[in-house]
């Protein structure tokens, strides 16, 4: 932005500006959960619109956390979703180094392959997995869902580690190579912690869609006992009423692992680190 | 016993014929300069001696020993690359030790390698530093500083000085060359800059198609070219190349190019049709105002501040030469050129091939 002071002055205000209204616009609905999430029952429907309860309560957080199954939900879904995040990572971030690096027969396939796994209505093919696992026991557990979750992430997760490979100069490793160390040591000392930023991507890509993965979870666990968090969301419906306080409850504490997740690899998201590599 | 020895290599990408048939030997201590235009193969050789590729056909072996299954960290080798390759999370020291870390070597020898190293290079200052945090000529340095951190059995340069600007790319010239004095390692190094080539060779290998034009000392390459390759690539301002025809009698042959009769040489082997392609250095082309030679007419005149570039027109084919002589010349005015029969090479119009005199 140039040009002379009041010129530029408006120019950042019209930027921020909008800035700010997109993410009042995108926030909006998680205030909305938590502010219906303090409202008293009996406040909901007699007080129209407001912005604000006229008095708030954590009686909904005390009752989803006390009378609910809802920390095993949690639990569960927790157990889920790191797996699924650790083993889709792991496997895509190989996956990925070698439709990166190698050039091998049946690549192109392969990757065709992978496109069309995306290809499919997740509802099609319920009914086949559901008769695919049920025999080996893998319904009404948490390693089924696992391994599904971890099947149909690992190809787009798969991509997204390419192009983070991708980006990182060949003759790093080749350099790695002559100084003395194998391939798989010059990946895991020198690629890997230059791809950082990739791996903490993709978890949280991979993450949060099992923690908010819902078909699946409720198609192929019917038990309490191996259901997760969104099956549980559900519970809140009954025939004839909506618990919204309770639901909009457990939703604000759903957020809180994502957030703490985000939280905890959002210093590796920062992007950067392979400045310095290569001329400049 | 060469320290590299490279025995009829093939490589090819696919269908694409990469090095069709290099045989090169590289005795323990020489500096070798790779050279050629892109695509020629050099870099592709480099990375085949390396270890980076592997060879479609044929022998590589370094100190006796053949390597064309050993990994690139089995060849005890150091590479330099164009894009420095530096670990962009490692420190400069931890660049520098990561080789030597890799071997194993004791924490203190490793402390003192580097430490040598840097005092070399000018790094000493810079050693806790990310590369980030350094200039185009430093990380360049350090690039040089992690091969030399150990004593392998060669050094690989692959264009390393391209990227920086012309200043320092001079000096670093300069400067790899006193290494290679002090450290006496066999060095093969790449370029496409014929200058690099000739100021830091002790032997030039140039490089056309896959194919090895010519090995030899510069001055050799630029005296006695074997072809209209080499004579072409090598100097600067490039050599001329005439269309002239050869008159073979009395135990000489008379050169004329157009209508004009340039120069008579002792006598020179048949061509198909009489034809042949006159090579003159614009540097060994003199001008005079008078005299017997062939006249030709002054087309441009650049001047360099060293000396000038004057294009020619001679009988309507462009000669340059180049002259530090600042006599007063003018476009349009008529010259006649001056050659010694010595600097006249003559090439086989329809191979390429340098013709040499018969006795």
């Amino acid at each position: 932005m140039r040009g002379p002071p009041w010129r530029r002055r408006a120019g950042w205000t019209v930027h921020y500006g909008l800035l700010a209204l997109y993410v009042g616009f995108a926030l909006f609905p998680l205030y909305w959960l938590f502010k219906v999430s303090v409202t008293p029952n009996d406040l909901l429907y007699s007080e129209g619109v407001r912005l604000w309860p006229s008095h708030m309560t954590l009686d909904h957080y005390a009752s989803v956390i006390r009378h609910t199954d809802f920390p095993l939900y949690f639990e569960n879904s927790t157990i889920v979703s790191t797996a699924t995040a650790a083993f889709a990572t792991a496997f895509a971030a190989l996956a990925g180094y070698a439709f990166s690096r190698f050039a091998f027969r049946g690549k192109t396939g392969l990757v065709g392959l992978m496109l069309l796994t995306q290809m499919f209505p997740l509802v099609m093919i319920i009914a086949p997995i559901f008769r695919l696992l049920a025999p080996l026991g893998l319904t009404n557990s948490l390693t089924g869902l696992v391994l599904v979750y971890t099947a149909f992430n690992v190809p787009f997760a798969t991509f997204l580690m390419q192009s983070f490979f991708d980006a990182i100069p060949r003759e790093l490793e080749e350099a790695a190579m002559i100084d003395g160390a194998t391939r798989l040591g010059a990946l895991l000392r020198i690629i890997l912690p230059l791809t950082l930023p990739g791996v903490a991507a993709t978890l949280g890509f991979v993450f949060t869609a099992a923690w908010s993965e819902l078909l699946f979870a409720l198609m192929l666990n019917s038990s309490p006992e191996a259901s997760t968090f969104p099956v549980g969301l559900l519970s809140f419906v009954s025939k004839f009423s909506v618990d919204f306080g309770q639901m909009m409850a457990a939703g604000v504490l759903a957020l809180i692992p994502v957030c703490a997740f985000f939280f905890l690899i959002q210093r590796y998201l920062v992007q950067g680190l392979t400045a310095g590599a290569v001329k400049g | 016993m060469s320290a590299i020895d490279i025995v009829g290599v093939h490589k090819q990408f696919g269908a694409t014929q990469v090095l069709r048939g290099i045989d090169l030997a590289i005795p323990s201590g020489e500096f070798v300069v790779l050279v050629g235009p892109s695509g020629c193969g050099k870099s592709t050789l480099l990375r085949v001696i390396a270890g980076l590729e592997d060879v479609s056909a044929g022998d590589i072996t370094i100190a006796g020993r053949r390597v064309n299954d050993l990994a690139p960290k089995d060849r005890d080798l150091a590479m330099v690359f164009q894009s420095y390759a530096l670990y962009p999370h490692m420190t400069v020291r931890d660049n520098m030790s990561y080789s030597l870390k890799l071997r194993r070597t004791a924490p203190e020898a490793i402390a003192s390698a580097v430490k040598r190293a840097a005092a070399k290079l000018g790094l000493a200052g810079l050693l806790e530093r990310k590369p980030r945090a350094l200039s185009g000529g430093q990380r360049q340095r350090v690039a040089m500083g992690r091969a030399i951190v150990r004593a392998p059995k060669a050094f690989l340069f692959d264009e390393p000085l391209s990227n920086l600007d012309a200043r320092l790319r001079e000096q670093m010239r300069y400067e790899i060359r006193k290494l290679h004095r002090d450290l006496g390692a066999t060095s093969i190094y790449v370029t496409h800059d014929q200058i690099e080539a000739m100021t830091m060779a002790d032997r030039i290998v140039a490089m056309n198609e896959g194919v090895v034009q010519q090995v030899g000392t510069p001055d050799a390459l630029y005296d006695d070219p074997a072809n209209t390759f080499v004579a072409g690539f090598i100097g600067s301002p490039a050599m001329n190349f005439l269309v002239g025809t050869a008159t073979s009698r009395d135990g000489g042959t008379d050169i004329t190019v157009g209508r004009e009769r340039l120069v008579r040489l002792r006598l020179m082997p048949p061509t198909s049709d009489g034809q042949v392609t006159v090579g003159l250095r614009p540097e060994r082309t003199m001008l005079s105002r008078s005299g017997a030679g062939a006249r030709a007419t002054i087309d441009l005149i650049e001047p360099t501040g060293l000396g000038s570039v004057v294009h020619l027109d001679l009988d309507g084919q462009l000669l340059k030469l180049f002259t530090t002589d600042r006599a007063r010349l003018e476009p349009a005015e008529a010259v006649v050129i001056d050659v010694r029969p010595d600097d006249v090479l003559l090439f086989d119009p329809a191979t390429g091939a340098r013709l040499r005199p018969l006795s």
